[in-house]
């Protein structure tokens, strides 16, 4: 028996080098595809629109050359995934494709993105780059490895006739976070079946729950999450366990969703969709690209939404310098490392990304333009009535640490947050879980007190 | 191909079995291929891959690393882990070895003496959840636990309390969900297994007296104890492996209260990169798989006369 099993073992062992051999065989010369990967979901067709008018212009000046398009239909974070699974393998790897800000330097560490420093020096619009986007795409090695498409910030977005109701002078700038309570529990006390002050917790939402609530309580108290010229994680701050005592406020007093809300990964469409077009939400921190949802041709179309909602920096703890605090994230196209047309794939990259289609994506996602022949165009800024707010907080924003070790301590501030709103623990215990798990994640060494 | 060179001295003797041996075995030949290319490769490589470093992006994706137990050792002290077991074992006795199994039996039995009406009823509506693809049931239970789900309305139709299910009770919405989504299958299992009862037997015992109950304790049970057997051993390996149903209803939350050992695998895995990690999460499930599927084939030899 043992011998039969042998047996069959090296047979299979035996076709399996045969036919691992065959693959290899394909001439690398003569490409007539480029394989382009991206994110397309019901609410976001933006970037495939700008694909596909690229693909056109093209195929028609490459003829013989055929640009296939493979949208992934996957919320952010499936679809980094996804992505990740398809880089591993040169034979599945995409020839151009979509890429998180925040993951290209732990990708340039894979290996899986090309360097374009020498195609970049040659390509005459690279000049017209804003010079902070450019960042966002450099690996660690001081290289650029990928070029960014568009940027976003992150401010209130408040229902101007809910406060109004309740009595809050308009238009609504909080300078503390105390202004935030106060406003809240007035609009909690006119009517207690509206939510006052959104602001997202746990894990359901993912980098939202970060993005779009703790940072911008964390780097409103003068603490930060990392200390990025000595590369170490900060723990034990103050800050910290402040911003987590203010969701449990908001939390406990009822001012924000119900914790069970906020732990429905779906929470997000009710805000946007919903609570706050039916003027049953007061406010809530979300993206410069709000406007996407409820502009024409959004999945959550309110036409009244340029003279109902109004936008404001979110301030920090005390009101103390520079008086208010958003974050940036944004995304970028990158060449993967395995294709085998460098050269046509970065002309595809370049082609997608001239001032043409940079100009209808920024416009139709209503991302911040990172090409100066964008912003300065007079289309972009009429896209809709808050791109002056929004573009201005580029000035106070904050950029995630784009480390590889990044996801998970998000990962541990997620589960911090969520331990606070649902009573589980204090902030402290839930700072302490924190730090704990920081050290753990990254080794003593690379953190730091503060 | 040494192992077919004949070692005695008189060949045509002993090759002659050998090579009909051989030949026999051909037309299972494909399937023994495939099962051990998308069978045991996987699990192969997910042993490999959970003592090393592996991992989806970063520096570890392009070269990892050997190292050793590491992961496992991480994993034993991973807070999280102890939790995942017991929720595993809650989910997989309380939905399968006892929701399924026995909600099963019982439907089964009592199906024997359904009117054809009844009969038909109860059959499609049991067999309905198990036709479904698992994601559109998924989507279905949690369209009926949600805090403004069908359940809720239905309670508060009646004047109960309205309990948000996936946040309060989510181990009860998601066995209940798995119960509902697999009886279907022990019901099968059982009215086939039922219906080779020989009907002399139990006529004998109605004949000596037995009441309902005992001719169903002391002939039915015992006359169909292999297909108990088998179909605990299916069933239990089912649930081990439900994800879909446990990651659309509730991801594994709130605070981990339902992150069963496949999603934990999975969070490890894909949402950090850690496949090292994930693959040594997986590589437990495997186990405690092997441990349950050896005890029921024990089970089911000794059921053999």
């Amino acid at each position: 028996m043992g011998r039969r099993v042998l047996t069959i073992t090296s047979l299979i062992a035996s076709a399996a080098f045969a036919l691992a051999g065959c693959s290899r065989g394909a001439p690398a010369g003569e490409v007539k595809s480029l394989k382009v990967v991206y994110q397309k979901t019901d609410s976001f067709t933006a970037l495939d629109a700008m694909f596909q008018s690229a693909k056109q212009e093209f195929e028609a000046a490459h003829q013989g050359v055929t640009v296939e398009l493979q949208p992934i239909q996957a919320n952010d974070d499936d679809y980094g995934t996804k992505l990740a699974l398809s880089l591993r393998s040169p034979a599945t790897a995409p020839d151009v494709f979509y890429e998180d800000t925040f993951k290209v330097r732990s990708d340039v560490d894979a290996g899986y993105l090309l360097n374009l420093d020498s195609y970049l020096k040659d390509w005459k619009d690279w000049d017209a780059f804003d010079e902070g986007a450019k960042a966002a795409g450099l690996g660690d090695d001081g290289g650029t490895y990928a070029v960014p498409v568009g940027t976003d910030t992150r401010a209130i977005w408040y229902n101007k006739k809910v406060l109004a109701a309740a009595g809050v002078r308009l238009p609504w700038q909080p300078r503390t976070w105390q202004d935030i309570l106060d406003t809240a529990r007035k609009i909690k006390a006119s009517d207690p079946s509206e939510v006052p002050f959104n602001l997202y917790a746990g894990k359901a939402t993912g980098e939202g729950t970060v993005m779009q609530s703790f940072y911008e309580l964390l780097y409103g108290t003068g603490s930060e999450l990392y200390d990025a010229d000595a590369k170490k994680w900060v723990v034990g701050s103050a800050g910290f366990t402040d911003s987590l005592a203010f969701l449990k406020t908001l939390y406990d007093e009822k001012l924000s969703v119900s914790p069970s809300e906020a732990l429905d990964a779906n929470v997000w469409k009710k805000v946007f969709g919903e609570w706050l077009p039916q003027g049953k939400m007061g406010a809530t921190v979300e993206g410069s690209y709000a406007p996407t949802f409820w502009q024409e041709g959004g999945s959550y179309e309110w036409p009244a939404y340029g003279e109902d909602m109004g936008v404001a920096p979110f301030p920090t703890q005390k009101g103390q310098a520079p008086g208010g605090v958003s974050m940036s994230g944004g995304w970028t196209l990158a060449v993967g490392s395995s294709t085998k047309a460098p050269d046509l794939a970065f002309d595809f990259l370049s082609e997608a990304l001239n001032q043409k289609n940079s100009l209808a994506f920024n416009i139709a996602s209503s991302q911040i333009a990172v090409r100066s022949d964008v912003a300065s165009d007079p289309g972009y800024q009429a896209a809709n009535p808050f791109v002056k707010d929004v573009s201005k907080l580029v000035s106070i924003t904050h950029y995630r640490p784009a480390t590889s070790d990044y996801p998970r301590i998000s990962a541990a501030i997620q589960e911090a947050t969520e331990a606070v709103i649902t009573g589980s623990q204090s902030p402290e215990q839930a700072a302490a879980g924190y730090d704990a798990a920081v050290k753990g994640l990254v080794g003593d060494h690379k953190t730091v007190r503060k | 191909m040494t192992v077919l060179r004949p070692r005695a001295a008189s060949p045509t003797l002993r090759t002659q079995p050998r090579v009909r041996r051989w030949v026999r075995l051909l037309p299972v030949g494909p399937a023994v291929v495939l099962l051990l290319v998308f069978l045991a490769g996987p699990v192969l490589w997910a042993f490999h891959a959970s003592f090393t470093n592996a991992a989806l992006t970063g520096r570890n994706a392009r070269s990892p690393g050997w190292v050793g137990l590491e992961n496992y050792g991480r994993l034993l002290a991973d807070p999280v882990l102890p939790l995942s077991l017991a929720l595993t074992v809650l989910f997989v006795g309380g939905s399968a070895i006892l929701g399924q199994n026995i909600l099963g039996l019982v439907i089964a039995v009592l199906m024997r003496r359904a009117r054809r009406g009844v009969l038909a009823l109860v059959g499609t509506a049991v067999v309905a959840a198990w036709v479904l693809p698992e994601i559109v049931a998924a989507f279905a239970a949690y369209a009926y636990f949600s805090r403004d789900g069908t359940l809720n309305q239905l309670l508060g139709g009646i004047g109960l309390g309205q309990p948000d299910w996936l946040y309060s009770f989510p181990m009860v919405a998601l066995m209940l969900a798995n119960i509902w989504r697999g009886t279907a299958f022990s019901m099968l299992v059982y009215r086939a297994a039922l219906n080779d009862v020989p009907a002399e037997v139990t006529e004998a015992a109605l004949m000596d007296g037995a009441s309902g109950w005992q001719r169903l304790a002391f002939i039915t049970l015992p006359m169909i104890r292999g297909s108990i057997a088998t179909n605990l051993m299916l069933i239990t390996l089912q649930t081990l492996a439900v994800f879909t149903l446990i990651w659309v209803m509730t991801a594994g939350g709130p605070s981990n209260a339902s992150t069963t050992l496949p999603v934990l695998a999975y969070q490890e895995a894909f949402k950090f990169g850690d496949i090292g990690y994930g693959t040594a999460v997986a590589s437990v499930l495997i186990l405690i798989g092997l441990v349950f599927g050896a005890a029921y084939v024990r089970l089911l030899r000794d059921t053999k006369p």
